[in-house]
């Protein structure tokens, strides 16, 4: 037999091209080739241009007066005292003044319910009473009783119609989103059925509410929906209005569900109807928990969307965040030209809930892909 | 003739199938399975291996012809169909394992949910089966984390927990490497001395040799012929079966 040849390693040697660290970063990223150079350089000197420009608005020069008029002094940047004087009217809209603790004890409830609702820590059955307790404790702040039960606290009635602002905005989205996610599983589900008229029923719904902006059905929830309604019958406009989103909402969901439950292999559910597993045990323990996570980013588009569009209830008079700055503003002719800092204080609390969902989403995701991880 | 039918777990009386209007998938099929008997059937692409066992637990139905499981009819009757699904066990090609469950998980859902049987022993039962095809060890794993092979003996492990009389397998080996195929091969050999019903759908014609008690051979829609493994290898009747087998064991 012939000698054994020893193996030898040879000793590691360091990477040629770096491709760690600030300078390779740096090169890799911003001045990769001529064109990514001048790019960088368009854009550098683009946000030198006008960086500077904003910060001194927005604070080197701004003012933080309540005193309109010290505000039209030459050289003053932004004025955030519109903000000061303003921002009750803002946050609440035409809530009585006196009794706006009301909404908001009633939105923390509420927000810190939905916080709860996201964190795995708190998922059981008791968040489902959490649900109930504060979404009644939430209208008998807001309203004062509960479809005119629970008067015992000697809080004052406010009509719907006085509700606005941010805690309306939160409620609004918070019921929409809550109430069209099982709506719209359904649709989907039934635009996929093996029964026709299901099937047609569905899809008309979803071409029909796709073919209309949302501001006509808000119009037609307002004022169309009452002319249908036997005499004497009414319906508040808050439910018609969250009905109304509701339904808008879902036929869009629908559809991207049913994308997710395009995407499923048809194995899965051969595979469970050979184990014996029925139509719905199929759908909820196979076919929805995998589509769904699918499209998880898709959903939280919608909701984020869904979010931003109960602004447009304006139409039938509600004042919601949006709508209530219009309203603070518009009457008040010393406040009028400040419209803008008024807008970048909402669009910060639009852009914090946002920007929170989103990254919720991201979270929901990975939780969604351990089980793909090898 | 009731002493047949008792013999016989699966009784196919000229079914008849067709995809939509024009495509006759299976042609007059008559073929009666003994209980405890180990079938493979081969035959190439197209010639409906896969669509005749599918009818057995109706993931298929059939548009003629009567077809009897286990003393039973399948029609449209959604409880006949249920009591089958229970009896019948499938193990495809593709494994068709839940993604997003764990491998125990896999195996007991379906005894929790249609055979109610509580959590604890649905697991002590998953667990006894995956020992059986020798991956206790990865009840906790997800499918992806697993091997081919490995997703395939724990597909396997899943229809033997609803304890079915009849197994159907879907070319259980054909989206596996060689060396799984051994180890799931081995598996099943070991499955078929239990007296469990077996019908195979299979090109490993070595597992054919060692286990079947008959070869079955479809082309078009048809069963051209039927025969012990010994005598369909070494002496096969029909012209289209030599054209098939000097294909297959050619090289």
């Amino acid at each position: 037999m012939a000698d054994t040849i020893i193996f030898q390693s040879k000793p590691a040697r360091e990477a040629p091209i770096k491709t760690e660290g600030l300078v390779p970063w740096v090169k890799t990223n911003l001045f990769a080739n001529w064109q990514s150079t001048v790019t960088t350089l368009v854009v550098g000197a683009l946000l030198l241009y006008y960086v500077p420009q904003f910060i001194n608005w927005a604070i080197l020069t701004a003012t933080t007066t309540t005193n309109a008029d010290a505000c039209r002094a030459d050289g003053v940047g932004a004025c955030w005292g519109v903000v000061k004087e303003k921002y009750r009217l803002i946050i609440f809209g035409r809530y009585p003044f006196e009794e706006q603790w009301r909404p908001l004890v009633a939105t923390l409830l509420m927000v810190g319910l939905l916080v709860a609702s996201c964190t795995r820590y708190f998922w059981s059955k008791w968040l489902i009473i959490g649900w109930v307790v504060v979404l009644s404790a939430f209208f008998i702040l807001m309203y004062g009783s509960l479809f005119g039960y629970f008067d015992v606290f000697g809080l004052t009635k406010v009509t719907t119609d006085r509700w606005g602002g941010l805690p309306l905005t939160i409620m609004l989205a918070t019921l929409s989103i809550v109430l069209c996610f099982p709506v719209a599983i359904c649709v989907a589900l039934g635009r996929r059925s093996n029964l026709p008229a299901i099937r047609t029923f569905c899809t008309i719904y979803v071409e029909l509410i796709r073919g209309v902006p949302l501001i006509s059905v808000l119009f037609m929830a307002s004022f169309m929906f009452p002319l249908f309604m036997p005499q004497g019958v009414t319906v508040d406009v808050l439910i018609r209005v969250v009905v109304g989103v509701t339904l808008f909402a879902a036929a869009y969901m629908a559809e991207v569900i049913r994308g997710g439950l395009q995407a499923m292999p048809k194995g899965q559910t051969e595979a469970a109807a050979s184990l014996g597993l029925s139509y719905w045990q199929t759908q909820f323990k196979i076919i929805l928990p995998q589509a769904l996570a699918m499209v998880v980013p898709g959903i939280m588009n919608n909701f984020i969307g869904l979010f931003k569009d109960t602004s447009l209830v304006y139409i039938v008079s509600l004042y919601e965040l949006t709508g209530s700055l219009g309203l603070a503003l518009n009457s008040d002719a010393d406040w009028r030209p400040y419209k803008l800092e008024g807008y970048l204080f909402i669009v910060s609390i639009y852009f914090v809930f946002c920007f929170a969902m989103s990254r919720y989403s991201l979270w929901i995701e990975k939780q969604l892909n351990k089980s793909k991880l090898r | 003739m009731t002493t047949q039918t008792q013999d016989n777990i699966i009784v196919f009386d000229k079914v008849n199938k067709w995809y939509g209007n024009n495509f006759h998938v299976l042609r007059d099929i008559d073929l009666n399975v003994r209980r405890g008997e180990r079938i493979v059937i081969c035959g190439p692409s197209g010639s409906g291996k896969s669509t005749l066992i599918r009818c057995i637990n109706r993931l298929e139905e059939h548009q003629e012809g009567r077809l009897v499981v286990d003393g039973t009819e399948l029609s449209d009757d959604v409880k006949a169909i249920d009591k089958i699904r229970k009896e019948v066990g499938m193990v495809f090609q593709q494994f068709n394992l839940f993604p997003h469950l764990t491998v125990l998980e896999n195996l007991t859902l379906s005894p929790m949910y249609v055979g109610k049987v509580p959590k604890k022993e649905a697991e002590e039962k998953a667990m006894v089966q995956l020992k059986r095809v020798r991956i206790a060890e990865q009840a906790d794993k997800y499918p992806l984390q697993l091997s081919g092979g490995q997703q395939q003996r724990v597909a396997i492990a899943r229809a033997l927990c609803l304890t079915p009389k009849i197994m159907l397998f879907d070319e259980p080996t054909s989206a596996l490497d060689p060396e799984m195929i051994k180890e799931v091969l081995d598996v099943m050999v070991a499955m078929a001395d239990q007296g469990i019903t077996m019908i195979c759908v299979t090109h490993e014609m070595g597992f054919a040799k060692a286990v079947a008690d008959r070869v079955i051979f479809m082309d078009q829609g048809q069963i051209v012929e039927q025969n012990t493994p010994n005598e369909f290898f070494n002496n096969p009747q029909t012209d289209r079966s030599k054209d098939f087998l000097s294909k297959i064991l050619g090289h």
